[in-house]
């Protein structure tokens, strides 16, 4: 049989998820999703050893959802942070994100790290070696400094060289069990930094969060084409879901040579950058950060960049995006000490 | 069995995204038909195809014909003109060029080739992937191929599990498959993730043919001093803990990415060394656009380097396969 060269069909993301049921099988090619509408008595669904399970599951949308939505409702701001692309610095922003927020000691801060494969936000934050402590209440989400409360899967690790090797279903099932078992209790922001691409993690955390409301979402991008390209999937993934889009950001613009101060664009914008496109796009520019090689030495430490350089261009070109995106989410200026 | 025209599939893995996966993989593809393979790659990562970018042919459609999908051709096998720039012409070492080089034939199947529009999302969840990544493997009607180099997305799970599902239930294909090149980049958030990919290769039992640090180190245009960007080292040591051959460090060459970006023919200070080998420097300023990608990867610094890896990954597969 020749394949099809039809148009790839798409996901309905408005779509209510239902409780997932428990499979017998690994599910098949072109499986509707054991959580969707459809699961059951989709076409493809003959013959499928799940199918007497999924058609006579309960209907309706997924029970959880409110569970979450109630877990959920003391926090007051939540933040995706996205990209198409990996590798372009999301984690290390979102890391960036939760110590600008959380240097004011009357703010609560929360960090997700929804990356199941490729955790980084652990060792990042300097707290790879901690587990998650389970109480009668829910899982304690792992505190940095008093105000910062970081959750991942690498706490959940034997080893911290394990592969996760996971498939979509079983991802989906652990980014639920951190917004429905952890204990975020009272917190001002929670910021959920994600894998790269428009798959499983990202339909998952936009259906479960729905209901309480994000935000909206930071993109991060570098300047070149080949990554810029990736973000305008992205882009166009949050408009299909509904996401609002708070900004986005340009990493890694530009170096300065440590010897003759000479600047280089290593990542050349050949098409104009994250600039360009988010002019084209429509959406806020938040700024760019120039590309220090003592970010990557600090987020190797575990150490937060922001305290360590206060006085490099690097570290005020991200306290001026933290307060653009203290803008875009409407908190009062105030949040973050003002710009000298 | 569409693959039974494949001699040997080596796959491009990396835990982290933007090592360069896509990066490494056409280096290596562009390496292996300067050396005169056949070379088809295979890209998988479905939600951030790039590999069409790279080769500079992200307009090209892939064509269908009766029982499968016929890959996008990026150059025929042909010999190229002799360079007064190919490197190491410079020491006067390199007879061979003055005859031209003979180029394998190179073709790429990627999803960014049956998208609509560039920019669109692909938004599936992980039954749609596997079934997209057996579709590509059962289904694309290759040439007679030397190699495939299959590029895949960070991390591991649905497309690398149903990969290596697919190449392994097949013991023709698991004779086939040599094994996989592991990138990274030298700092350590990066080396920790690859580390997880080194064990996924321990336990689905695929061979690691070498591990690339990428992005080490950086020759500033201006003053000519290596700095590195993003630390140095560490992927030798990860190779040295896991015990798998290291291939060999790459530094950022900012000739490539304006090679890959805008298709400029790579150029270079005057004085410029890399691995101990001076470029040449070209005598005319203007920035030529002109002939095949293969043709002016040649004049790349990267090119040697990715010579050896080759040379060093071929000698080792075929050695393995006549053992």
């Amino acid at each position: 049989m020749a394949p099809s060269l039809e148009e790839p069909v798409q996901v309905d993301l408005n779509a209510p998820l239902k409780a997932a049921p428990k499979l017998v099988a690994p599910e098949p090619e072109h499986c509707p999703g054991p959580e969707s509408e459809q699961a059951g008595v989709a076409d493809n669904c003959a013959g499928c050893p799940n199918q007497k399970i999924c058609a006579s599951a309960p209907k309706g949308p997924d029970p959880d959802i409110p569970v979450i939505t109630e877990r959920l409702a003391s926090v007051r701001h939540k933040i995706l942070v996205l990209s198409g692309k990996g590798g372009v610095g999301k984690s290390t922003f979102s890391t960036m994100l939760s110590h600008a927020f959380a240097s004011n000691p009357s703010l609560t801060v929360g960090l997700m790290d929804t990356d199941i494969c490729g955790p980084s936000i652990p060792k990042m934050m300097g707290v790879e070696e901690e587990t998650i402590h389970v109480s009668a209440e829910g899982w304690e989400p792992v505190w940095v400094s008093e105000n910062l409360g970081v959750m991942s899967v690498q706490f959940m690790l034997p080893g911290r060289d394990d592969a996760v090797i996971w498939r979509g279903a079983k991802k989906n099932g652990l980014i639920k069990k951190f917004l429905m078992e952890v204990r975020w209790g009272e917190m001002d922001m929670l910021i959920v930094d994600t894998p790269p691409g428009t798959s499983d993690e990202h339909l998952s955390v936009n259906s479960f969060l729905k209901s309480s409301g994000v935000d909206g979402a930071v993109l991060v991008s570098t300047p070149q084409e080949v990554s810029l390209l990736d973000v305008r999937k992205e882009i166009d993934f949050c408009r299909k879901a509904k996401i609002p889009i708070l900004g986005i950001v340009e990493n890694m613009s530009g170096f300065v040579c440590p010897g003759c101060k000479h600047e280089s664009q290593i990542f050349r914008a050949s098409t104009g950058g994250a600039k360009r496109l988010a002019a084209d796009e429509k959406i806020p520019f938040l700024g760019a950060v120039p590309l220090d090689p003592r970010i990557g030495m600090a987020c190797d430490f575990g150490e937060s960049f922001l305290d360590a350089y206060p006085e490099s261009p690097a570290c005020k070109a991200i306290r001026h995006v933290v307060r653009r995106v203290a803008e875009e989410i409407g908190m009062q200026d105030d949040v973050l000490d003002r710009e000298e | 069995m569409p693959l039974e025209n494949i001699s040997h599939i080596v796959l491009v893995l990396s835990g982290k995204g933007g090592v360069g996966k896509s990066s490494i993989t056409t280096q290596l593809a562009l390496a292996l038909s300067l050396q005169g393979k056949s070379v088809g790659v295979l890209d998988i990562d479905l939600t951030g195809p790039s590999i069409p970018r790279f080769f500079g042919i992200e307009q090209s459609r892939v064509k269908q014909a009766p029982g499968g999908w016929i890959p996008v051709e990026v150059h025929a096998e042909q010999t190229l003109p002799a360079t007064q720039h190919a490197d190491g012409a410079a020491n006067g070492t390199a007879p061979q060029q003055s005859y031209g080089t003979r180029v394998g034939a190179l073709s790429c199947m990627s999803l960014g080739f049956i998208l609509p529009n560039r920019g669109d999302a692909v938004i599936w969840r992980g039954p749609k992937k596997t079934a997209m990544v057996r579709q590509f493997l059962t289904d694309v009607l290759w040439p007679e191929l030397d190699f495939l180099l299959v590029d895949t997305p960070p991390g591991t799970s649905d497309e690398h599990i149903s990969l290596l599902e697919t190449l392994l239930k097949t013991t023709a294909a698991t004779a086939q498959l040599a094994g996989a090149v592991v990138v990274t980049t030298p700092q350590a958030i990066a080396i920790s993730d690859v580390k997880k990919e080194l064990n996924f290769c321990t336990k689905t039992g695929v061979r690691v043919l070498g591990v690339v640090e990428n992005m080490a180190g950086f020759v500033c245009p201006n003053c000519s001093e290596c700095c590195n960007v993003f630390s140095k080292g560490g992927g030798e040591v990860m190779a040295k803990d896991f015990n798998v051959p290291f291939l060999g460090s790459v530094p950022i060459d900012p000739a490539f990415v304006m090679l890959v970006e805008e298709g400029v023919r790579p150029t270079y200070p005057k004085g410029t060394v890399v691995g101990g080998k001076a470029l040449v420097e070209r005598e005319e300023s203007v920035e030529s656009k002109d002939g095949l990608l293969v043709d002016k990867y040649r004049e790349c610094s990267l090119a040697p380097v990715f010579g050896e890896f080759v040379a060093r990954l071929a000698g080792d597969v075929e050695a393995r396969v006549a053992a």
